[in-house]
């Protein structure tokens, strides 16, 4: 098991309603690895990620994540949600929580952790982040940068093996885009593994192991960055990276 | 201030057609009127402890009737849809009576007068209780249910943690107004004999015949009371809104 890929995705196609989001979409994410995808909007990235956690429901082929097949069988989907934490565009913390209780409810509740390991754990993953001074305030009291670290945080605390991020930085401004990205490549560089959509390029040419490019529902290109920057091997993501770079 | 306004001249207009007043059933400066007074405003701990308890009952049981509602189930979505149409569809005397006299031919309990009156009350008003909690609950974000199931909280724990508390906080003012309503309903469980302030006042317009007067009082009761209420409300938003500000 420790050869195989953490994550596998076998011939997955997804549909909402007429739409085909994904259309057989296969991939291997090893233990480790950190993969970034990026697309056009609606190519199905999101998607993509999104069923790895069951946030979606996937209709045809097989995922499986850490071993364990993805169904809807309750305890199944218990295992791979423990191992799989997640970052979201619009950090959906809990707004009537304050900081440190974001962070220790899954802890206290899920894994069962008494409030003082809970607050401790909480407390390193602060750190962690470089927020450790916000623990007592509540999310609408922070800047956009400063929740998404909290976020992230939020999600080490559940201690994942595998932490997808659905845009992560796409929702800040500007100048708050470069503390969450440092965030990130700091935690690719403890060994977690991560699957990443973003159009942050440098980040993508710093952090990843391996570019997914999807377009229309599919997985387009797959390379390691160095090799698709200077020489993508399909059209479109050549017309693709010109309009994001060159922008 | 504004309470001000809204009272003098109801009791200008009042003490001005004196001719026609017999305000003597209830001054305070004589005994009988005292007593008069005593035995009107007595009828209150019922009125209060019949509308609390019964909207304790009426949240818990809307709440439990508002959740198969957001179900995707469509089972669970009619069982909410008949059960709202169903009970909303009862005028609350009447439930009051059928739970009082038809109930125990059928089941062959007795209720007290309270808790058949507590019980009607409660599910007329739960049907109303289930539209604001299916309404309130699915004003929240849906990334706040993907937050929580990301985290693996279960079901449960991610309604008792992270939806209810925040759609508590919207649907608050709603529930203010369903207190306002039910304190004004319990009038009704006077016709089964409850000893609240409709009750109290029945009785002693039949002992001195004075119904201008007395219900007159009555009316400045339940006043009272919702002015009270309404100010407890307000206080309590302005409360959240500090917490959230």
């Amino acid at each position: 098991m420790t050869d195989g890929p953490i994550i596998e995705m076998r011939n997955v196609s997804k549909f909402f309603g007429p739409f085909q989001a994904l259309k057989d979409v296969s991939i291997d994410v090893h233990l480790g690895e950190r993969v970034v995808v990026c697309g056009p909007s609606g190519s199905g990235k999101s998607t993509l990620i999104r069923c790895i956690n069951r946030l979606e429901a996937h209709e045809s082929g097989d995922i499986v994540v850490d071993g364990v097949t993805l169904t809807n069988d309750p305890a199944s989907l218990e295992k791979i949600r423990g191992a799989v934490g997640m970052v979201f565009q619009q950090f959906n913390l809990f707004p009537h929580l304050t900081v440190l209780e974001n962070l220790t409810l899954g802890p206290r509740r899920v894994l069962g952790l008494s409030e003082d390991d809970a607050k401790a754990r909480a407390m390193t993953y602060l750190d962690r982040v470089q927020i450790p001074d916000q623990a007592g305030k509540y999310p609408r009291q922070l800047s956009g940068g400063q929740q998404q670290r909290v976020a992230i945080a939020r999600s080490l605390c559940m201690e994942p093996r595998i932490l997808l991020f659905d845009e992560p930085t796409s929702a800040l401004d500007p100048e708050m885009i470069a503390e969450v990205l440092d965030v990130m490549t700091e935690l690719a560089a403890t060994g977690m593994t991560m699957i990443v959509v973003t159009h942050e390029m440098g980040f993508a040419r710093k952090v990843a192991d391996k570019m997914v490019f999807m377009d229309k529902g599919e997985i387009v290109e797959v390379g390691a960055p160095d090799d698709v920057f200077t020489a993508p091997k399909s059209q479109r993501f050549g017309t693709f990276l010109n309009q994001i770079l060159n922008h | 201030m504004r309470r001000l306004t809204i009272f003098a001249p109801l009791f200008l207009a009042l003490s001005g057609c004196s001719g026609n007043w017999g305000w003597y059933v209830v001054d305070p400066t004589t005994t009988s009127g005292m007593n008069n007074l005593k035995f009107l405003i007595g009828g209150a701990y019922y009125t209060i402890l019949l509308s609390v308890t019964a909207i304790t009952f009426s949240v818990i049981i809307g709440l439990l009737v508002a959740l198969p509602g957001l179900s995707d189930k469509r089972g669970w979505r009619a069982f909410n849809r008949g059960y709202v149409e169903v009970v909303r569809a009862v005028p609350i005397l009447v439930l009051i009576l059928w739970v009082y006299y038809g109930l125990p031919t059928l089941t062959g309990i007795t209720l007290s007068v309270f808790w058949a009156g507590v019980l009607a009350l409660a599910l007329s008003d739960s049907a109303f209780q289930a539209e604001i909690f299916r309404a309130g609950i699915q004003s929240i974000d849906k990334g706040q249910y993907e937050a929580a199931q990301s985290i693996s909280l279960t079901y449960r724990d991610t309604m008792r943690y992270v939806i209810l508390p925040q759609a508590i906080r919207r649907i608050l003012p709603a529930l203010g107004n369903q207190l306002v309503y039910m304190l004004k309903m319990s009038s009704l469980v006077s016709v089964i004999g409850m000893q609240e302030l409709t009750r109290k006042a029945n009785e002693l317009v039949v002992g001195e015949y004075r119904p201008l007067e007395i219900y007159t009082i009555l009316v400045l009761e339940y006043l009272v009371l919702i002015l009270i209420v309404s100010a407890g409300v307000r206080w309590l938003e302005r409360r959240m809104a500090q917490a959230d500000a």
